[in-house]
């Protein structure tokens, strides 16, 4: 017999929280020139947004936490205000 | 089939033995105690194929058995009153979450004042969690009933509990015969849920839920619980052609034919209700015993439609619904009854708190009174 | 193993309901690039939970229960030990699920303390992750059993008068088969501890160092750094025991030793505002002086307990 699932289930989504990327004021900006590829920045990201592979970074959802300029060895990310907000 | 003279609890834990539960958890309380010293000796002996874990509370013992259901294992807990009540967080989060427990729960008074013997506030205050409730009066039907639980709460993935009288049922002994393993298998098909919370199925289960979201789960469950009903009468009759035994429907009726006053009751009361009945007969009153086996989902429409007209239903209620007329039977019944237009007529007391004795003279007494009420 | 070498799997998934800077989704990832995907998490109330999305989406890709928040002690055993049966009767098939819970101060310290005793005295066979911060952030900020002297929470507003509670010691104690502490200023420890833990059998508990610039009040982006000055104060100590036997790590094995100073531990406090009330105090000199007597207290004991 084929159970309907009647459990509350969630599934994994981008983007549960909503467009996190509204909440910030600043935004990362790397500077690949400075950028030694410790990737610091990448792991110490809390939402997963900056690539492992080139450091780009993912704007809709970042919430511009400020940590990975804050820990980058290479001072190669500098946060800039939000022009818009 | 094996013949075996022994208490409730221990038919309890042999129906339990039997049904091939994965995963027990379980806090020991009077009177519940004997059912999983039973189950655990079962275990380390190698005559049952389960894991037990020995919980430090009831709390945990539900939280154990809700997190283990999850996963698709057959799970098992049992416990008591105060028990029961440390568990009432998890009751409602077991049937919200559709988990597929069986627990027995052998009635016991609540506090304060302190007392271990019999009633039935404990089940009763549980009503509102969304868990099917059935009452087994004998030993036989303590057995029978665990196995149909587990084919109900499966098939409908709505816990049920199991209750049965403490002291009187729990530790009487009584003649029972359990069921071969083939023929259960027969009976229950293996446990194999929609989902499970395993990286294979994956999924998280229970985030904090939006209202538009939340209420369709909501009225599933109370409409699910409605048609339990039939579903438990499916399998009873099921079961009576596997084995020949019927302990009755939603109601185990005693001697209805022609009956003016109907004694309305849930447990091992209901039993003595035969010998209050007999003696009733004797001394020319038309009275019936009515043992409500399924007290949750209610069986509004079938006792509407037992009750022939001008009936006296005569409630006996072993709870209180603090601040009303009587118990919960009284106000189920009443309001099951609401749309008769003939001169039914229903009353009822609440008796037998705390283990209070009741003799088949006791209620016979209670019977007559409540008759004058009815005149 | 270096930072390069940590595996591609993401239990986090972009766009999460946590605060900005939040040291949770930090420490998931983490946990979920040492137990990968064969894992099942228990879940009870905590930031962690409010943070993961609202039925029918969620931001962790990995399976997990939400569960009443006492019951992560008995769940968590109890989904390792059912998983257990099943495997056992070939109900499923494959390799087990390493289980863990991922359950916040509260949840350990308070509410679910006696299920977490139970379950470490029952040697049940899962990981539980205590992470810490120090308050019931969740819910805005009151206090927790975890919350340290002095600190001031909407239901401590004069500040807390009792120390915290120390439940890696008193899981040490109950010498489970591993316990171990953690902080985010050092992740490959971590991952270490956590890769480690994965492959023990019984009852494993690490509790992670938590800074929540929402409740103690620091700017977001310096979770990391307060996480650092914490382990470099000896206001949070680094450790792991197998069986009871103790091992300090790294700073702390070096503060403990007496072959470093601890850094003054107003350069953690004043970074927090949190503790602003006790550095504006004229009474600070008193205040300071108890927390570094604290400090020098447990590094000694633990020092100590480092020889049985």
């Amino acid at each position: 017999m084929d159970k309907k699932i009647v459990q509350p289930i969630s599934r994994p989504v981008i983007g549960a929280g909503g467009l996190t990327g509204t909440w910030r004021t600043h935004r990362p900006v790397v500077d690949p020139s400075l950028c030694n590829a410790c990737l610091l920045c990448w792991i110490y990201c809390p939402e997963a947004v900056i690539s492992r592979e080139d450091r780009t970074i993912d704007y809709t959802y970042c919430k511009g936490c400020g940590i990975c300029a804050a820990e980058c060895p290479r001072k190669a990310i500098h946060m800039e205000r939000e022009e818009s907000r | 089939m094996t013949k075996i003279f022994d208490s409730g609890n221990a038919a309890c834990a042999l129906a339990v033995r039997d049904v091939g539960v994965d995963f027990v958890a379980a806090y020991p309380i009077t009177p519940q105690t004997s059912v999983v010293e039973k189950i655990a000796s079962y275990i380390a002996e190698g005559e049952m194929d389960a894991k037990y874990l020995p919980v430090e509370s009831e709390h945990s013992a539900a939280s154990a058995v809700a997190a283990a259901s999850a996963v698709g294992a057959r799970v098992f807990t049992a416990t008591s009153s105060q028990g029961l009540l440390y568990m009432h967080e998890i009751l409602h989060y077991a049937a919200g979450g559709r988990l597929p427990i069986v627990m027995a729960n052998v009635n016991r008074a609540v506090n304060m004042p302190w007392c271990l013997y019999v009633d039935h506030q404990d089940a009763v205050s549980q009503r509102d969690t969304g868990w099917i409730q059935l009452f087994a009066a004998s030993n036989q039907e303590i057995y029978d009933t665990v196995i149909l639980a587990y084919k109900v709460a499966e098939e409908v993935q709505i816990p049920v509990m199991v209750n049965y009288d403490g002291f009187l049922v729990s530790h009487s002994s009584m003649p029972f015969e359990t069921l071969e393993p083939s023929k259960i298998q027969e009976f229950l098909p293996p446990l194999n849920p929609a989902w499970r919370l395993h990286p294979q199925w994956g999924g998280t289960f229970g985030n904090v839920t939006p209202s538009e979201e939340y209420v369709p789960y909501r009225y599933a469950l109370t409409e699910d619980l409605k048609k339990a009903g039939e579903v438990i009468m499916r399998c009873l009759k099921e079961y009576e052609k596997l084995t020949g035994r019927w302990h009755g429907g939603y109601f185990e009726t005693y001697r209805p034919e022609g009956a003016e006053y109907f004694l309305f009751s849930m447990g091992s009361m209901g039993k003595e209700m035969e010998i209050a009945v007999d003696l009733l007969r004797e001394q020319g009153i038309a009275a019936a015993g009515l043992r409500l086996r399924v007290f949750n989902p209610f069986p509004e429409e079938e006792l509407a439609a037992l009750l022939p007209a001008g009936a006296k239903l005569l409630v006996f209620d072993r709870n209180l619904v603090y601040g009303s007329a009587g118990g919960a039977l009284l106000q189920l019944a009443k309001a099951a009854l609401f749309n008769r237009r003939d001169s039914l007529q229903v009353t009822g007391i609440s008796l037998g708190l705390g283990g209070e004795d009741l003799p088949a003279s006791v209620l016979v007494a209670k019977a007559r009174e409540m008759m004058e009420v009815c005149k | 193993m270096n930072i390069k070498e940590l595996p591609d799997i993401e239990y986090i998934i972009s766009g999460t309901g946590a605060c900005a800077g939040c040291p949770s989704t930090i420490g998931l990832r983490l946990v979920g690039k040492a137990l990968g995907e064969n894992a099942i998490c228990l879940l009870t109330p905590s930031c962690a939970v409010a943070s993961m999305g609202m039925t029918p989406k969620t931001c962790y890709s990995f399976p997990a229960l939400n569960i009443c928040f006492a019951s992560a002690g008995a769940s968590g055993g109890a989904i390792s030990m059912a998983l257990d049966a099943l495997y056992a009767k070939k109900k499923l098939e494959g390799e087990k699920p390493v289980v863990f819970a991922w359950v916040g101060d509260g949840g350990t310290y308070d509410i679910g303390f006696q299920g977490l005793s139970a379950a470490a005295e029952r040697n049940d066979d899962f990981i539980f992750f205590c992470y810490n911060n120090e308050a019931y952030s969740n819910t805005g900020n009151q206090r927790s059993g975890a919350t340290p002297q002095y600190v001031p929470t909407t239901t401590s507003p004069l500040g807390k008068e009792m120390v915290q509670k120390n439940v890696p010691l008193i899981m040490l104690e109950h010498r489970p088969p591993y316990v171990a502490t953690a902080s985010l200023a050092y992740p490959l420890d971590f991952y270490r501890k956590v890769e480690k833990a994965k492959k023990i059998k019984g009852f494993r508990y690490i509790e992670i160092h938590m800074p929540c610039c929402t409740s103690w009040k620091f700017p977001a982006s310096e979770t990391i750094e307060i996480s650092r000055l914490a382990i470099r104060t000896g206001s949070w100590l680094l450790w792991e025991a197998e069986n009871g036997k103790l091992n300090l790590n790294g700073v702390t094995a070096d503060l403990a030793a007496g072959k470093r100073k601890p850094l003054p531990v107003e350069e953690y406090l004043k970074a927090q505002g949190r503790y602003a009330w006790l550095l504006n105090s004229p009474d600070k000199d008193y205040y300071i002086g108890n927390i570094e007597n604290n400090i020098r207290r447990e590094l000694e004991f633990m020092a100590g307990r480092a020889k049985l």
